[in-house]
């Protein structure tokens, strides 16, 4: 499943909703959601704890809007809109954490 | 593959009618079709064409309506929702006595079914929401 969860984890915890859910699969990281994606941010090892899990994404544009770009967590791969369509054609269902 | 979108925030709230528009508009260049964008709740409010924001900022409503145009997409805005907050095309205004109508080219008005109709139909939906 390709989970999309687009609050900070600092702001919201539908970061921490998706992970208790286990889903395994991806999580793409859009609008603040992208903070989680950060180095050094305060939510890092809860997701480098569940790596083996789930692919971790983030939106490039999200990011370079927050002034974040140059500073994504190791283990995040950065993708465009395409590369967010690509995602959602990829994984068989996709679920919004609202 | 077919794709479903539905937009449960308002324009200028904070991202989500951004987001589900450069997604559309992406998933259109990577050559899906866009079997529906449905908007629901407060995502109603992106089909008032009396929206003026500054000049200088981008205009979320009639750049859903272009899109609409350009790629014939159907955009759908929940009857109910829209009663609420005042979005009213002709039949609306007809059938709740007002005196005006509101909704920008390209959107129509109709009921939750549409919504459950692009599920099944879509290989998948994508929800945009605050």
């Amino acid at each position: 499943m390709l989970n999309i969860v687009n609050k900070s984890p600092l702001d919201r915890n539908t970061l921490q909703t998706c992970l208790d859910a286990g889903t395994g699969g991806a999580i793409l990281l859009i609008e603040d959601g992208v903070y989680a994606a950060t180095r050094g941010n305060a939510f890092e090892s809860k997701l480098k704890a569940v790596q083996g899990n789930y692919k971790l994404f983030a939106l490039g544009p999200d990011l370079d809007a927050r002034g974040v770009g140059d500073r994504v967590s190791d283990g995040v791969t950065v993708v465009d809109y395409a590369g967010f369509v690509d995602l959602v054609t990829e994984y068989k269902t996709c679920q919004s954490w609202l | 593959m077919k794709l479903a979108i539905l937009v449960n925030e308002g324009p200028y709230t904070h991202q989500a009618s951004d987001s589900a528009y450069q997604f559309t508009k992406a998933a259109l260049a990577r050559g899906h079709e866009i079997f529906r964008v449905f908007f629901y709740h407060d995502g109603v409010n992106n089909a008032t064409r009396l929206t003026t924001p500054p000049q200088d900022d981008r205009n979320i409503i009639n750049r859903w309506s272009k899109l609409a145009e350009e790629h014939k997409l159907d955009m759908v805005v929940c009857v109910a929702a829209a009663q609420r907050r005042g979005i009213v095309d002709e039949g609306e205004a007809k059938r709740n006595g007002k005196d005006a109508t509101n909704l920008a080219p390209g959107f129509r008005i109709s009921g939750l079914g549409q919504l459950i109709e692009a599920g099944i139909q879509a290989d998948r939906t994508v929800v945009f929401g605050d």
